[in-house]
């Protein structure tokens, strides 16, 4: 009972007058990230981040995973009423709820979908507040070997998990650790991979690749879509809101389903849109009304809806108990943590109590004022999404700009922020996964000072990483999640034969 | 607009997917290149006192390399998935966002964000929005003046002013 405790502490302190406007602020700020095309979660936290820099770090975490809340609230809304997936995770929502809104019943489909999300978030918070601690206390013992381990299992589920090319995922994450090392080496104070050039002695900072990789690169594609937003309009009124919510206890054991699956690939960092196109499959699999799925059925709206936010949310399991982010999106929050003095890792829950607390208390908080925002505020979200293209479009690069300038005052990064649009724009249609190259900038620091230290213990030996039951297992997920990819086709063409 | 996914006749209409396949495989694999040549320039073996500081990198590098010689291999020798990357008139809507950007961002080196911004606003949707110009330049005006209040006077988050600081008048 250690943690309700804790967690009435942490109420206590995300419950101030100040943090609360800065959850409805950061909320409403989030749904707008998510309904523009070209800001997401990510980059839209990235983007703010350094408006955050002298604010206390308990408040700023709040405002920023409030607008993490918001931005996967966002989605949906695009998703049902334009048939636009506003993020990746919501493609799935399109599906089900477009044709929802198209037989008139747009405020069923999003009042389904906001509360779908909620549970599913609600969910992963209360398996966070249970498990983060037990999960931190547990990573105390861990030394460098278990560490690079924890690592490397991240980057192989990538490969096990990706639906990408594996040797196009491996690319990827590897130009995120060549990216990463650029710069000073943290052990011997070398200059490394900058070729004369001084002003890279920074190194590239990832926030820079997140805002021209999903910012400007998802400007891009869409302007190449040649957008025209052409919707449905969407009233939610209180009696629609009470009829929906009639209606959904029915679909519990889809919901039960598709939350573990989310909290399931929200922990390995499967991640929100996998998650979503899952458990939509096995919903639409399971259910009675499976056949009718795609012509507009509510239990294909809750199914991808509960498991995206429910791994959104879960992917911060990883990221406040052991220092190794999820997401892109928590990979930003982590980066954050670094920038307002806070060292992430099992530490924190001991030194840092107030602010991992607050921070688990505002996920309970943000996520109702999250459904009490969407569900009141819809038209106008609709409404924003009908500004023309041609004055989204470059305000939306101007704040791009003006985020990649903040984050080091460097006229460069704004430069290499319109680099890496470029290469998100390739990548994107050639299927080189973002996610990996992400959190390989983010952690090729941390995991490179890992294997040094593992193998100076071992004086070069790298049987160090099976020295232990602990290390050996977390390692041999790890091979076999690479070798996932090669297993599964040796399953295939093995039947085939048969 | 013409159907995305044409048949593989239409190669001629756009460039090909297996072209950009080659050229991106191409460009990574001279940038895992450049990672193992500065890597062995540092020494990546293991010394006296512990790995050099090419030891990582260098594997890296390495990495890179294979993986996109295999994917090169695959786009050249592979299935032919066919298939265009992008057809001529959405690439040019592409260059129409992408040039113009560009042409911000050396106007921001220049004469700052706030006049940048105001001015690639406005033409942008003059050029592309067919928007008046009274319209247009008001709205971008008005963008930079809500950024100026925001980031200089409520946050003390300076800008860049650019080098020759059309600003420069008003004490920032």
């Amino acid at each position: 009972m250690e943690e309700i405790n804790a967690l009435f502490h942490g109420f206590s302190v995300a419950l101030t007058p100040f943090n609360l406007l800065l959850m409805f602020v950061g909320v409403t700020l989030g749904v707008l990230i998510g309904v523009l095309p070209g800001l997401g979660g990510a980059n839209g936290i990235a983007i703010l981040l350094p408006l955050t820099f002298t604010m206390e770090p308990t408040s700023a975490v709040i405002m920023l995973s409030c607008i993490y809340w918001g931005a996967l609230f966002g989605g949906a809304i695009t998703s049902i009423l334009f048939n636009i997936p506003g993020e990746p995770w919501s493609v799935a929502t399109t599906f089900d709820g477009y044709p929802m809104a198209q037989q008139g019943k747009a405020g069923e489909a999003l009042t389904t979908a906001f509360t779908s999300s909620f549970i599913g978030a609600f969910f992963a918070v209360v398996m966070i507040t249970f498990l983060a601690p037990l999960v931190a206390k547990f990573a105390l013992q861990f030394g460098p070997p278990e560490f690079f381990a924890v690592f490397f299992l991240t980057f192989c589920s990538f490969i096990g998990m990706g639906k990408e090319p594996p040797f196009k995922i491996v690319a990827a994450m590897m130009l995120g650790f060549a990216l990463a090392a650029v710069g000073i080496d943290t052990v011997t104070g070398q200059l490394r991979l900058i070729f004369g050039w001084h002003e890279l002695m920074r190194g590239f900072d990832f926030l820079i690749a997140v805002i021209g990789l999903f910012g400007i690169g998802e400007i891009l594609l869409s302007m190449e879509e040649g957008l025209s937003f052409s919707g449905r309009t969407a009233k939610i009124d209180p009696r629609i809101v009470i009829a929906t919510w009639k209606k959904l206890p029915k679909f519990w054991l889809t919901s039960l389903r598709s939350c573990v699956i989310g909290c399931w690939m929200g922990i390995t960092p499967g991640g929100a849109t996998p998650a979503s196109f899952m458990s939509y499959g096995i919903a639409k699999r399971m259910s009675p009304d499976g056949a009718k799925f795609g012509t507009g059925m509510p239990e294909g709206v809750v199914a991808p809806e509960t498991a995206a936010h429910a791994a959104g949310t879960a992917a911060l399991l990883p990221m406040i108990s052991l220092g190794i982010p999820g997401s892109p999106t928590a990979a930003v929050l982590l980066g954050g943590l670094l920038i307002w003095g806070l060292q992430p890792g099992p530490l924190l829950f001991v030194e840092q109590k107030d602010f991992v607390w607050g921070l688990i208390a505002s996920m309970y908080l943000g996520n109702i004022a999250g459904l009490i925002i969407v569900l009141t505020c819809v038209p106008l979200f609709a409404a924003i999404l009908r500004v023309p293209f041609s004055i989204i479009a470059p305000v939306i690069i101007v704040i791009c700009a003006v985020g990649a300038y903040t984050v080091h005052n460097a006229m460069l990064d704004i430069w290499l922020m319109l680099l890496f649009g470029v290469a998100g724009y390739a990548f994107k249609k050639l299927a080189y996964p973002l996610a990996p190259l992400v959190l390989a900038l983010v952690l090729g620091d941390q995991a490179e000072s890992a294997f040094r230290q593992a193998m100076l213990m071992s004086q070069g030996d790298v049987s160090i990483f099976f020295s232990n039951g602990l290390v050996g297992s977390i390692m041999a997920l790890g091979l076999l999640m690479l070798l996932w990819p090669l297993l599964s086709k040796l399953k295939a063409s093995l039947l085939r034969q048969r | 607009m013409a159907d995305k996914h044409g048949s593989d006749s239409a190669t001629s209409a756009g460039i090909s997917v297996q072209t950009m396949e080659i050229v991106v495989a191409l460009i990574l694999f001279g940038l895992g290149g450049m990672v193992v040549f500065d890597s062995s320039r540092l020494g990546f073996r293991w010394v006296e006192d512990g790995p050099q500081a090419g030891y990582f990198p260098f594997y890296i590098g390495v990495f890179i390399c294979v993986s996109s010689l295999v994917t090169l291999a695959q786009a050249l020798f592979g299935k032919k998935r066919g298939g265009v990357f992008v057809e001529w008139a959405p690439l040019r809507q592409v260059f129409s966002v992408l040039v113009p950007a560009a042409i911000f961002v050396l106007g921001i080196q220049l004469i700052g964000i706030y006049v940048a911004a105001a001015a690639y606003i406005a033409v942008f949707m003059v050029w592309l929005g067919k928007y008046g110009w009274i319209k247009s330049v008001l709205l971008g005006v008005a963008v930079s003046a809500v950024m100026f209040m925001m980031f200089e006077v409520w946050f003390k988050v300076p800008l860049f002013k650019g080098g020759y600081n059309p600003l420069g008048f008003l004490g920032y």
